[in-house]
């Protein structure tokens, strides 16, 4: 790696942003993830910040079962976040679709539709398990990004907004 | 002025040596301020930059043709028109200026909030226009109280230049003058009272949703810049440029960094009003500076 990416991967790591997505969430997880941002865990002190727009954003964190209402919006939200990226599930619904599995009306789960890095298991997980997810996600980011060579324009990981979920490499 | 000085002001002091690193500082004050208000340990020093750095690194949607000419372009001119605006600033005694660097002066600062107009409703984004939208009502309403504040300093000093306006003059209208900008700073830099226009969440993130990567850094760092000139234009007005050059620049950063943690004081104190709060805010304010402020500095003109 040339010094210039080099400190474009540190800074990487230091700011991570984050787009917070409902996918048809009880809002338990939700208002864990808000909790991280309080004064008691604090998580602008590791650099992240919860963005408005997904266009800002390095991880995506989706919690909720994936309703069908949500499958469509969650593959373009995906699809917005600009690469490189990662997804961090909150709570268990996305990660087996939970006490709603079997549920007509339930789509699940995330990794369905995603390639999910890091599953934060719970119900709802705690903030301190939150902020340890999205700390390995983004160690994943920074991995995968040293592994890769950055995808040519038009590449449809780099395309937006994605109608289908780009594969990434794993 | 000559040539070399205004390369120097412009690229050193207080141009971009100064401006850049200082935008991040400021950026970073405001941040770290609002943190220990709530009781948070905040980021780091050197967020803003990490911030930055990390966006670089980023890949932005392709955007072909026009659009994607006009999103690169929008950023590039609000972080230039910031940092000439910060390169005009009056700060060390005897820098030189010009007739009707003012006028020049007052144009630099305004331009960065039409290139976010023009950039929110060229992205083709809702929510970029209505972020658009109100970022212009509100410049309709404070820039009265703006424009009125500056043009009252102006006329108690009788005179459009810069170094000129800096002197220290006994004339109370100076600090009615002062008090004004200070009123239109939240709202000209998006401070949360009057955080409209980016209402974070609210309408995603105004007229820079669709912004992403290296054009997104750009406009932190316009936005950054716009905090330095802004401030320092409070700085250049309260302090009178009479001290040594070192001197005359340490208090120039001192007073700027003040204004910053007073703006974060009042960020982390309110809460955002509503479009039709603010512009009724600043419309009863203009009234004010207006009557007050032009009325008694044309009178005081005539009385000469």
């Amino acid at each position: 790696m040339n010094p210039w990416k080099r400190l474009v991967a540190g800074c990487r790591k230091k700011s991570p942003w984050l787009f917070h997505m409902n996918a048809g969430s009880c809002n338990g997880c939700d208002i864990e993830l808000v909790a991280c941002l309080t004064p008691r865990y604090d998580v602008e002190q590791l650099g992240i910040r919860l963005e408005g727009s997904p266009r800002h954003a390095d991880i995506l964190c989706v919690s909720g079962p994936v309703t069908r209402n949500t499958a469509q919006a969650i593959r373009t939200v995906y699809g917005q976040v600009c690469s490189p990226k990662a997804v961090v599930a909150i709570g268990s619904c996305p990660a087996s679709t939970n006490a709603f599995v079997g549920s007509p009306t339930v789509d699940g789960p995330l990794s369905k539709h995603l390639p999910v890095d890091v599953f934060v298991p719970g119900c709802p997980p705690r903030p301190d398990a939150i902020v340890e997810g999205v700390a390995r996600a983004v160690q994943i980011l920074a991995e995968r990004e040293a592994a890769t060579t950055p995808p040519a324009r038009g590449d449809p990981a780099a395309a937006d907004p994605a109608p289908v979920p780009s594969e990434q490499p794993r | 002025m000559t040539l070399s000085s205004a390369l120097l002001r412009l690229l050193v002091f207080p141009g971009l040596v100064y401006a850049v690193p200082a935008a991040w500082f400021f950026l970073w004050v405001e941040r770290k301020a609002v943190a220990r208000m709530q009781q948070r340990i905040g980021p780091p020093l050197l967020q803003p930059f990490y911030d930055f750095m990390k966006l670089l690194g980023k890949r932005a949607p392709p955007r072909p043709g026009l659009e994607g000419a006009l999103t690169r372009a929008w950023p590039v001119l609000a972080a230039a028109s910031a940092a000439g605006a910060v390169g005009l600033l009056p700060v060390l005694p005897g820098a030189g200026g010009f007739a009707g660097d003012l006028v020049l002066l007052l144009a630099l600062l305004e331009l960065p909030a039409i290139f976010l107009i023009a950039a929110g409703f060229s992205s083709r984004s809702l929510y970029g226009q209505i972020g658009s939208a109100r970022e212009a009502v509100m410049g309709i309403s404070y820039n009265l109280v703006f424009l009125s504040a500056v043009l009252a300093i102006a006329l108690a000093q009788h005179t459009f230049r810069l170094d000129g306006l800096a002197q220290p003059s006994a004339s109370p209208l100076r600090w009615l003058g002062v008090a004004a900008i200070l009123l239109c700073l939240p709202a000209k830099l998006h401070v949360t009272p009057f955080s409209l226009p980016n209402a974070e969440q609210e309408i995603y993130a105004g007229a820079l949703t669709e912004y992403a990567g290296p054009e997104l850094a750009l406009w932190e760092l316009a936005h950054g810049l716009e905090w330095v000139a802004m401030t320092g234009l409070v700085a250049a007005l309260v302090v009178p440029p009479l001290g040594p050059g070192p001197v005359q620049g340490l208090i120039f950063v001192a007073v700027s960094a003040l204004v910053v943690l007073g703006l974060s004081a009042l960020a982390a104190a309110t809460a955002r009003v509503t479009i039709e709060r603010a512009t009724r805010f600043y419309w009863r304010a203009a009234l004010v500076v207006v009557v007050v402020g032009a009325g008694a500095s044309l009178l005081m003109g005539f009385a000469r």
